[in-house]
Formats: structure tokens, sequence, C-alpha cells
């Protein structure tokens, strides 16, 4: 009975069952009753197997971890030669030597002469002054008997495409979300959301052929420049990988605006389009702002479009019709051909973590502003 | 006055947003139309079954095509599993506070931005530089150059590293799908939780593991930055019989075609095939995923 | 098994989702062998109490629970308590009748084969048991390779307590089993229910009054996460001691 009774207020309703109860043996009393296989049914079971897999599930997981650690480690760890001033590495690595000509083994003299190339590279670097200053140059001529890293033009030259890129795909792609969001029949929407999707799926080599090809000549026609692959194609070709982002994420945020906001609008007798544009749109700002940037990632990390289609020349120009050579597209036209750990390899993934840290930083913040604004404006916390 | 402005500006911006709608339309219809109309008279069996001839201004993309399908079969081979698991550890075991979630929630996000040269560079200098060259120090004390090259195998985990993201996000949404009551029905009958996944969970999420490994490999298929230095050839003349071996790949194929083929003007035809292979390939693999997507989502809503 | 007559017994229970208290204080004992029902409005914790007589609350994030919930006289909060024994032990059936999309036969083959039963007619023997405890076996026993989803919503929570009774539980917490069935098939559940109390010691979460007045022989009544009063059902029903209780039963508020 006592082990039954409560402190307060359930003692009475308890009452009215234990007079029907027979018994009253203090609960739990130890070893009384049973057989040992009922009286420890309760015992906690170590389960090795339910062990092990839920530790490999973890370990297994935690690799996508270790992976984009193992990506900051290694981008940077072969662009460091850069900040020191003796470039030259360790000569155990001369073994790490890029075949072009596969199967066949590489003739020592071969070996020797790439070896001092690099070596050549070296010098020729710290001739010009402090690796700094080469990097900040204005010219990129890495290969030629006195290589200048000068990564100026390419920096540039990713600008001048992003740029082109953005200011051309983020208003076409904002006007489209709003037009689906806002005004479109049905039937319009289920005709723009697969092309976006479809859009979204055309790998960015396809997209750099018909650029090369089709849009190229087509822009020179229309527009009279002079040369067919310059800044700007490449910029207009970039935006067709860069408007399924920004519409998904503007489409995105315009239909997590509650309707009420937007039945509030109408009912004080807002028109349709003066709800879209003064309530709907700033009310999603955050979203599109963050899809903005995204786009501006995407684009500024792009390598086979502007590989293709911008004409990879390294001038340092503000024209947006001369051809450019990106960032991106320096790596991946180089990297193919240079010898394994020389100066210009170190460059090249000096510009890889470059584009690495900024496309980098750029999700960071758009993350925080559709995570954090948007949610916090819509769900009041 | 006013009046007018604002009556013309009422009529403008529905229809001035309809028409970047409808330009975005227009501007899909147009790859595809100018793919399809430029590579349809070149596409034949004969293109789809044969090497390249004659220094590569002839013959088909036979071996591109079979290069193509191992990197995304090894890819998968690697990448889903990861994915998968990554998944159910993220929706099943961890709790949404716990920092080990917190930082492979980050790393995942992190992946999915990362450009797709950097994912090249990576390769390069982890897989072949790093693993690659140290397996060769291990196996033949270096004396042979075996692995510490570009090879398919370090192409394809270069690859899967890249569509990691893609699995995991598209698992994750369908385990979520699976009903709650389900899993509470395993649990309250005394299964464990290992007994709950294995027996309720991933049987109810089989077809978005599916999905994302169709995702994974259209993703794969198309991009071509990874694997410029990790492990795509211009051309060989024989198909990759081991995994240390170079590989022709369809989306490197067009760009060494239309950038770097000795007569660009030439072989035009065989451009736009590839392309248009390409294109039915990932578009075939999307529409499939869309499908399946599809019925995941009518299938939650019961 | 337990020579007071208490199966469950509550000590003190006490359940809070973060900040926000649901259960406070309860003390309970839950007789052997009858029909316990927890009645009260929506949102009073019944359903909370039930889930946490079984640990079912484990599965929410953030839900912290204080005193003892006695099964067989073993507080199963303690730290080397198996949840896993536990919940075979307790059984549950739940609100929306929840089948695997498996067919009859492995919907309820489950338990036993996470229990390691895998002879083909020992399962056999389970199934049909299973199936004819719950009143079902009659109306399946031709199509057992049927999905458990093509069947009617009785059949199906007609099916999930013969999967339940298929792990030989002593006790079978009910979620509201009815609430989203017609009369009929409601009629048959609570038929059920009468047949059960023989072999297992039930509780019951239910809204419907007249189900609890008609099924139990004890009932509680909560009210925002306390325990009002808890007697034999004749007397919650015909003589309440609390004016809460009264209103509630006599439908003044609900």
């Amino acid at each position: 009975m006592q082990a039954l009774q409560a402190p307060n207020k359930s003692e009475t309703t308890l009452r009215s069952i234990t007079t029907t109860s027979n018994t009253t043996t203090p609960l739990a009393s130890q070893g009384n009753h049973d057989g040992d296989s009922t009286k420890l049914w309760w015992k906690k079971r170590f389960r090795l197997g339910e062990f092990l897999i839920e530790k490999s599930i973890t370990a297994i997981s935690f690799l996508s971890f270790a992976f984009i650690a193992l990506i900051f480690v290694f981008v940077f760890r072969e662009s460091l030669p850069i900040f020191s001033t003796s470039a030259v590495k360790k000569p155990a690595e001369t073994k790490q030597v890029q075949q072009e000509t596969y199967g066949d083994e590489t003739p020592a003299a071969e070996l020797q002469q790439q070896v001092d190339e690099r070596k050549r590279s070296v010098e020729n670097l710290e001739e010009g002054g402090a690796t700094a200053a080469n990097l900040a140059g204005k010219i990129w001529q890495p290969v030629s008997s006195k290589p200048k890293y000068g990564m100026l033009p390419l920096i540039v030259g990713s600008l001048k495409v992003t740029a082109v890129a953005v200011l051309f795909s983020a208003p076409m792609a904002i006007l489209a979300a709003l037009f689906t969001a806002a005004f479109a029949p049905k039937w319009a929407k289920e005709l723009l959301k697969p092309a976006i999707e479809i859009l979204a799926g055309i790998p960015s080599v396809v997209i750099g052929f018909f650029a090369l090809i089709a849009m190229a000549t087509f822009l020179q026609k229309t527009f009279g420049f002079q040369y067919r692959l310059n800044a700007f194609v490449g910029g207009i070709a970039l935006s067709l990988a860069v408007i399924p982002i920004i519409y998904t994420i503007t489409e995105d945020s315009l239909s997590r605006v509650p309707k009420v906001i937007t039945e509030a609008s109408l009912a004080l007798g807002a028109s349709k389009w003066q709800t879209a544009l003064f309530v709907v749109l700033p009310a999603a700002s955050p979203g599109i702002f963050a899809g903005i940037l995204l786009g501006i990632g995407r684009a500024f990390g792009e390598t086979m479009i502007v590989l293709m289609a911008t004409g990879n020349a390294s001038i340092l120009s503000g024209d947006l019709f001369e051809p450019v050579r990106t960032m991106s597209a320096t790596i991946g036209a180089e990297m193919g051909e240079v010898v394994f750990g020389d100066t210009h390899y170190t460059v090249l993934f000096f510009i890889g973590a470059v584009l690495f840290l900024f496309t980098f930083t750029l999700n960071a913040i758009a993350e925080v502003f559709i995570r954090q604004r948007l949610m916090k404006r819509f769900e009041g916390q | 006055m006013r009046k007018l402005g604002r009556k013309l500006l009422g009529l403008s911006i529905p229809l001035f947003s309809g028409l970047c709608a409808f330009f975005i339309v227009l501007i899909v219809l147009i790859v595809m139309g100018e793919t399809i109309i430029g590579g349809w008279s070149t596409l034949s069996w004969e293109f789809l079954s044969t090497g390249p001839k004659e220094g590569m201004t002839e013959g088909g993309i036979y071996p591109a095509i079979i290069g193509t399908f191992l990197l995304v079969v090894i890819m998968s081979i690697a990448g889903v599993p990861i994915g998968t698991i990554t998944a159910i550890y993220l929706s099943e075991y961890a709790s949404q506070k716990s920092i080990l979630a917190r930082m492979i929630r980050f790393a995942v996000n992190t992946l999915a931005g990362v450009p797709a040269i950097v994912f090249g560079l990576f390769g390069l200098g982890f897989f072949i530089q790093f693993v690659g060259t140290g397996m060769d120090k291990v196996l033949s004390g270096g004396a042979e150059l075996k692995w510490g090259q570009p090879n398919i195998l370090w192409a394809s985990l270069t690859m899967a590293l890249l569509t990691l993201p893609v699995v995991i996000v598209s698992v994750e949404e369908a385990i979520k799908a699976v009903p709650r009551e389900l899993r509470e029905a395993s649990l309250a009958l005394g299964a464990t939780k290992w007994e709950t996944i294995r027996k309720v969970v991933l049987p109810n999420s089989i077809t978005g593991i599916l999905t994302g490994g169709i995702l994974a490999v259209s993703r794969g298929a198309g991009e071509v930055a990874p694997i410029l230095f990790t492990g795509a050839a211009y051309f060989l003349p024989h198909l990759p019989s081991a995994l240390s071996d170079q590989f022709m790949e369809l989306g490197y194929h067009i760009y060494i075609m239309t950038t770097q083929s000795p007569d660009v003007e030439a072989t035009r035809g065989i451009q736009y095939a590839t392309t248009l292979v390409l294109l039915v390939l990932t578009f075939a693999l999307n529409f499939s995923a869309m499908f399946l997507r599809y019925k995941i989502r009518t299938r939650t809503a019961r | 098994m337990n020579q007071n007559g208490y199966k469950i017994t509550t000590r003190n229970l006490s359940l809070s989702y973060g900040p926000k208290l649901a259960l406070k204080d309860i003390s309970v004992g839950i007789r052997t062998n009858y029909v316990t029902a927890l009645i009260g409005p929506s949102g009073c914790g019944k359903s909370t109490f039930l889930r946490a007589l079984n640990r079912m609350n484990d599965l929410i994030d953030g839900v912290q629970t204080s005193g003892e919930v006695l099964v067989d006289d073993i507080d199963v909060y303690r730290n080397d308590v198996d949840v896993v024994a536990l919940r075979k032990k307790v059984g549950m059936i739940f609100q929306r009748s929840n089948p695997f999309p498996k067919s009859i036969y492995d919907n309820i083959a489950y338990g036993p084969r996470i229990n390691g039963i895998h002879e083909k007619n020992k399962l056999d023997q389970i199934v049909e048991r299973s199936l004819k405890q719950a009143a079902l076996w009659d109306e399946v026993k031709d199509d057992l390779k049927k999905s458990g989803l093509a069947l009617s919503g009785g059949q199906q929570q007609r099916l999930c307590i013969a999967r339940a009774l298929a792990v030989d539980p002593e006790v079978i917490l009910m979620d509201e089993p009815a609430s989203a069935l017609d009369p009929l098939a409601t009629a048959k559940i609570e038929e059920l229910i009468f047949e059960l109390k023989e072999k297992y010691t039930i509780v019951i979460v239910t809204h419907n009054m007249q189900q609890a007045a008609r099924v139990s022989d004890y009932t509680a009544f909560f009210y925002i996460g306390k325990l009002i009063e808890f007697d034999e059902t004749k007397n919650i029903f015909t003589s309440p001691k609390e004016k809460q209780t009264e209103d509630y039963v006599t439908g003044r508020f609900g």
C-alpha cells in the first residue's frame, strides 16, 4: 500500500483501487518470485551488431566532413610553396612527373630537362622580384622563357564574365519567378517549371558547345563586335547556367511569402501587380539576394562554359567585347600540361584556392540569408 | 496622367515578366533544337558503335560512351553507398543539435557549392599525387608509375565526391517521406533501431535511393571539369581494361573536338552528334528521376 | 506475475517537452488483466502518458521525464533497462492504423522474425493464432499474401492488433484505436478489447466517453497534464468526486 501512495492529490484516487486489491506487498522486493529469465527481462542487453552498425554509420557519415577538410588541406597545401621564397622542391618529387605519353617510360634526359625547367622558372620568378609582386602583375604568361604569373588579367576576366552573366540572368530569372508566383496561368507554370529543370540539367559542356558554335555567331552578327568569342558571349552563355539557380531560389522564397500578406494587400484594394511588386517581392528579398549570391558563385566557379566561349586570351582590359581568360578556365586549360610541383602548377593551385575561398564565402553568406533572415521574417522568431 | 502611368505599369509588369519567362522557355527550345538539328544527320548506329577514325575526323564515339558508362558506374559504386549511409545517419541517428550532425550538414552544403574545377584540383592533389604516388611507393618502391597518374579510378572517385551531396539530399528526402507511424509501429513491436531502418525505412525509401543515384549519374555524366586532369584522355585506341587506365568520355570529347581538333570545321557533325547523345542521356536520366520523385511525393500524400 | 495485482505503476511521473510541462506528478496503478481507460479533453496529456509507459516518447527530441514508471516492479526509466525488451512486453496500437506496406502475413510475422523465429510452420502458427485473437482470421485467411494496405480501415486496425499480439506482449497500449473508424468497425474493436483482457492488461486512450464506459474497468481523467481523478469506471461516470470530472463526463466541456 505505501508503495503506491502518491504524496499529494492522487492519494484519494489510488485508495479506491487499492481497496479492491488483496495484497499490499512492497514493490520491487528482491528475488521473491519467478525464474531468473523473467525476472531479468528488463536487463539491458549489449547488442554488438547494433553498436557496430551505429558506429560505422557515424564514421562513414563523417567522411563528408573529412573530405571537405581534405579539399581545404590539399588545395591549399599544393599552393603553399608560393608563399615560401624557396619554391624549389625536394628532389625526391621529381618522380612525380606527369606522363603525357601513356605507358612509355619517361627518359631520364627528359626528366632532367623538366627539373631544369622548373628551377629556371623559379629563378626567373625570383629574378622578377618577390613572388607576390609577380602574382599581382598584369601579364599572365606562364609558358615562356621568363614566365609571368600576373593574376590580374584572370581576376578581371572572371569578374567581367561573372558581371555579364549575373546582370543578364538575375533580372530575367527574378521576373520569370515573379511571373510564375503572381501572374502565370496554370498552363504557363506547367510549361515553365519543367523548362527550368531541363535548363538546370543541361551539362555545362553542352551550353559551352552551343555558345561556341551557334550563339557566338548569332551575337556577333547582331551586335557586330570584332572578336567572335569574348567576355560578353561567355557571360551570356554562363547566364544559361545561372538562370535556373536564381529562378529556383527566388521562386521558392516567393512561394514562402505567407498568403495572409498577399491577401491583406489585395483586400486593401491593391491590384495584383501592385501586390506582387510592392508586397511579395520585398518580402522575399533576402531569398532573392541569396539566389543572386549563389548565382555569382556558380558563374565565378564555372569552368567548361567559359573555357569554350570566352576566347581564352589573357588580356587585361575593361572592354566587354574583347576575349578574356577567367581564373577557372586557366586552371582547366593549363593544368593538364604543367609539370607536377613546379611554380606554374603551384600558381594554378593557388588560383583554385582563391576560387574555392570565394565561392565558399558567397555560399556561406547566402546560407545565412536563406536560413536566418527568411525564416525569421516569416516565422516571427 | 498618373492614372495612365499606373495603368501602363499594371499592364507592363505581368507582360514583361511573362516575356522573361517565355524567353527562358525559348532558350531551352533553341538549345535543344540546335543540337537535334545539327546532330541528327550524323547520328547512326555506326556512330554509336565504332571508335574515332582517321585522326578523329571520322568515325564514332563508342569508346567515349563506354568510358562515360564506366565512369558513372565506378562513381556510383563509391558514392551511392556513402551518400545513402550519410543520409541515414542525418535523418535517423543524429539528433539535430549534435555537433557532429551539424558538421556533416555543413560539409554537405559546402561540397555542393565547391566549383567543379576545384574538385579536379583536389583529385589531382589528393588522389593522384598523394594516394596514387603513395600506392606506387608501397607497391613497387616508386619504380613503376602506375597509380600516381590520371586514370579512371581517380576520375570516378573525384566525380563521386562531387555528386555526393546530390545523393545525400535525395535519399534524405525519401527517408523523411517514410511515415513516422511506420517507424513507431516497428519500434513498438520491439524492433531495434537498425532493424527498423533495415526492414521498414530502407525498403520504403528505395525509390529515393534510386532517384539519388540517377541524379548523381546524370550530373556525373555531364561534368567535365573534374576529369580534365584526373583521367580523361584525348584519344585511346583501346577501351579501358583496368582501373589504372585512362578513358575517353562524352563531355570531354565534345570539349576537345570543338577546341583542340585538328580540323574543327570538318568535324562539326561529330561534335553535334556527340552533344546530342550526351543531352539525350542526361535528359533520359533526369526525367526518370523526376518521375520517381513524383511517385514518392504522391505516395507520401496518401 | 506480480503479486500485488498491478502491472504498471507510475510514481510522480512528470514529463516536459523542452520548457513545456506536459504531465505533472502522475501516480497511478494499472491493474493486471483489466482495461484502464484514459479520458480527458484533447491536449490533456493522456496520449503522452500512454506513450510514456513504453518509452515511445524517447523518440521525440527534447522530452524529459522524471518520476518512475514501474512495469512488473521495474522502473523502466532506469539506465540499465532495455527499451527493446520493454516494448516487446508493452505493445502499442496507434490512432491511425499503420500496417507496413507488406502482405498481411509479413505484417504479422514482422515481430516474430525480429525475435529470431524463421521456421515457416512456427510462423504460420503465430500468424493464424494472432489473426484469430484479433478476430480477423475468417476475413483474411484466404489471402494472407494480400497487402495489409488493401484492407478496410477497421480491418487494418485489427491487423495492427494482431501484429502486436504476435510478439506476445503482456500489456497492450491503445491510443484512440477506433477514432478513425465507423461505428460498426468500432463495435468490433470494442468487442475485441473485451475478449483480450482475459489475457492482457489493456490501457486505452479515448476521447469517446461512451466507449470508455463500455469497455473499461477503471478510468483515469486527465486535465491539462494532471490526473484529476482515477477510479472504477462506474464511479467515474456515476458519482465522480471531482467537479471537473463531473463537468467533463456530463459533457459540459471537452
